[in-house]
């Protein structure tokens, strides 16, 4: 995983609630194993049914196309478990989503692919977005998660908070499964364990055969 | 210390504790299907890595397989290279895989459950958001993304923060064609689309106790709608006589043990919840979605709301859909044109499901212009359902009766509703563009559905079947 120390970009005002993942990454007509996760990226809400660009929607405004922050409300990323929802944001460089919340899925899959998931408080979350939306794309601002700071134009720095581990976890691009697997030999002891305790989890045999 | 069936079942499954603080949960059954698994696949290879327990880890092909009678993999193009990829996957890493042809094929919560992989007090993964299903059956079953379900092969457990607990008391009895799917929607509009977030779900009281597993399994279904972590109901007689005899059941001595364990899978009467819910079910009527999202949910005889309403951080989103759904706030439903019933999907497809809708449509015809679908959630509940003579009532009435599969829920197969059109659907999401193009979603309950069906117009099933009365 790619590591994550500080990320500067354009942040752009998604004001919504419950945005869910079918809008973030929509299943289109015409896919394969591996889309261009660039397009996928609210395909439904930048492009018209007829292919033109919807002049309206946040990220096809002028100040807004290369934005590499994403400023949303509550509970981002609920629905699905789709983790393109993920990709297609890292595909366009967006590598930090400041939220009011995130649906449990989906941080986790940030988490998984660097992506940066920050959780502001009520007041901050407003008052970061009233910069954010008064600054309309005209400057940057910088996610630092060393400091973890939100810096840039129009006030002080926004302190925001992360799990210890997260952070860490986030900051040294961990391999997820090479943390789990220092653990194989206590994986191994509890399948040999429950190999005698619950013996019918330890085994799945189609009995017609 | 009392403690929760959550908190037993977690505890005997925590292998240990990493260094980022997560426990890790070992997953006793893992079922993968086509949509996803080619990612983690092409993941394990590129990090020469092997699935570590490929006995426990199945694989069905669901979200992408056409329902048309006589599919093959290039019936519903845009699928044929995702059951390929499955296909060679599960060949070169040994997990068996119910295939596109398989007697056993079908959606994974509908397959896992009914072919006895799913045992009480077992754990579950699947890289689907609505993999909490099988907590009908007393399992605790997380839904996961393409990485985590990597980390699954490759070490059969799942690296977890502890979720909080939160117990959901449906007291009263169901009226008459009022189901767990009933329950579920009222449920999900109280509490609110992220009302459960962070949180391990009990469901029980009388409502719960009296519902078949079956029920019971779309209640669980639904518990990602508001957000839950995973949800569950604690095993019964009813879910013990259910499992007995399926094909990955245990069996004889092994069964009388698991028995005996089985039985031991409760909530301590002193245990602590984060959070405590209670709902009165015995004068619910049949609900549906108006909206958006699945939070957006009336009664069948109630009216759309009135912008004002609505709670203020709510009330963009209810604007916004208004729009969207075409309706004018303070209007009713009922009544409304429909182009479209879908009755199918992990939430509403096992067979007691298309019972419910086949004795609304038994002896009836589709309204004119409407296309109505019945598409079972695996091949053994078509079987089953045609052994019944579902199928005829539905072929006669003029519904298409398709193969098993995720078909419109998501459309990922290519069934899709027209630009536009108006859909009453069994399944859990009515997100915009969803099921097809500006397709406007209702969500219902089978007999909800099947009644609109024949109405060709938003209706009440108990209306209707007191009308033939």
């Amino acid at each position: 995983m790619q590591p994550f120390t500080n990320h500067t970009g354009i942040a752009a005002p998604l004001l919504l609630d419950d945005i869910n993942t079918d809008q973030i990454a929509p299943i289109l007509q015409s896919r394969g194993l591996k889309d261009d996760y660039r397009v996928v990226l609210f395909n439904r809400a930048r492009w018209h049914e007829d292919g033109s660009e919807n002049p309206d929607f946040v990220l096809n405004k002028p100040q807004f196309r290369a934005a590499g922050i994403l400023v949303t409300g509550q509970n981002f990323g609920a629905g699905s478990s789709r983790e393109s929802a993920v990709w297609s944001m890292l595909a366009n460089n967006i590598r930090v989503v400041v939220a009011k919340s995130f649906a449990d899925i989906y941080r986790e899959n940030c988490l998984q692919n660097g992506v940066l998931p920050v959780v502001l408080g009520p007041e901050d979350a407003d008052a970061f977005i009233a910069r954010v939306v008064a600054t309309d794309g005209a400057a940057p601002f910088t996610v630092d998660l060393v400091t973890q700071r939100i810096s840039g134009p129009g006030g002080p720095d926004i302190v925001f908070d992360i799990a210890g581990p997260d952070r860490t976890r986030l900051l040294e691009g961990l391999d997820d499964i090479g943390l789990t697997l220092k653990h194989m030999d206590e994986i191994v002891s509890w399948e040999g364990r429950a190999a005698v305790s619950q013996p019918w989890l330890q085994g799945a045999n189609d009995n017609r055969r | 210390m009392p403690r929760t069936l959550f908190d037993k079942i977690w505890e005997f499954h925590c292998v240990g504790r990493r260094a980022d603080d997560r426990d890790l949960i070992y997953i006793d059954r893992h079922v993968l299907h086509e949509l996803h698994a080619h990612h983690a696949f092409a993941q394990l290879r590129k990090q020469n890595r092997d699935v570590r327990r490929a006995d426990l880890t199945f694989a069905v092909q669901d979200h992408t397989v056409a329902t048309t009678p006589g599919r093959d993999d290039d019936t519903n193009p845009s699928g044929t290279a995702f059951l390929k990829a499955m296909r060679e996957g599960c060949r070169q890493y040994g997990i068996r895989l119910f295939d596109i042809d398989d007697p056993d094929q079908g959606i994974s919560h509908v397959v896992a459950p009914e072919l006895g992989m799913v045992l009480p007090g077992a754990t579950h993964a699947v890289p689907d958001s609505h993999a909490s299903t099988v907590g009908g059956l007393g399992a605790l079953a997380f839904g996961c993304g393409t990485s985590e379900l990597a980390h699954i092969l490759a070490t059969q457990v799942m690296a977890l923060k502890r979720p909080k607990r939160m117990r959901v008391r449906l007291d009263g009895r169901l009226g008459a064609h009022i189901n767990a799917k009933d329950v579920a929607l009222r449920l999900i509009a109280d509490l609110g689309v992220s009302g459960a977030r962070g949180y391990v779900v009990e469901y029980g009281g009388a409502a719960v106790a009296a519902m078949p597993i079956e029920q019971r399994m779309t209640l669980c279904n639904l518990n990602i709608e508001m957000g839950g972590r995973s949800g569950f109901v604690a095993p019964d007689d009813a879910t013990f006589a259910w499992i007995e005899g399926r094909p990955f059941a245990p069996r004889g001595a092994l069964w009388d043990r698991a028995l005996d364990h089985w039985r031991t899978l409760v909530t301590d009467a002193d245990a602590v919840f984060d959070r405590e819910v209670i709902l009165d079910c015995a004068a619910l009527e049949p609900q549906i979605s108006w909206g958006t999202d699945p939070s957006q949910v009336i009664g069948i005889s109630g009216c759309v709301p009135e912008a004002a309403a609505v709670e203020p951080s709510r009330r963009a989103a209810a604007e916004a859909a208004f729009a969207y759904m075409d309706l004018a706030p303070g209007t009713p439903l009922m009544g409304l044109p429909v182009g479209r019933v879908f009755i199918g999907s992990c939430t509403n497809s096992r067979l007691p499901d298309l019972q419910a809708a086949a004795a609304v449509v038994r002896g009836r015809r589709v309204a004119n212009g409407v296309v109505a679908m019945v598409v079972p959630g695996s091949s053994t509940v078509k079987r089953e359902a045609e052994a019944a003579g579902l199928d005829r009532i539905f072929r006669d009435a003029g519904f298409f009766w398709g193969e098993s599969g995720c078909s419109m829920c998501a459309g990922g197969n290519g069934d899709r509703g027209l630009p536009g059109e108006r859909v009453v659907s069994t399944t859990n999401r009515n997100f915009e563009n969803r099921q097809g193009l500006r397709v406007r979603t209702h969500l219902a309950s089978p007999a909800t559905a099947a009644a609109s069906a024949i109405a060709g117009r938003i209706a009440d099933v108990r209306h209707l079947l007191a009308g033939a009365a």
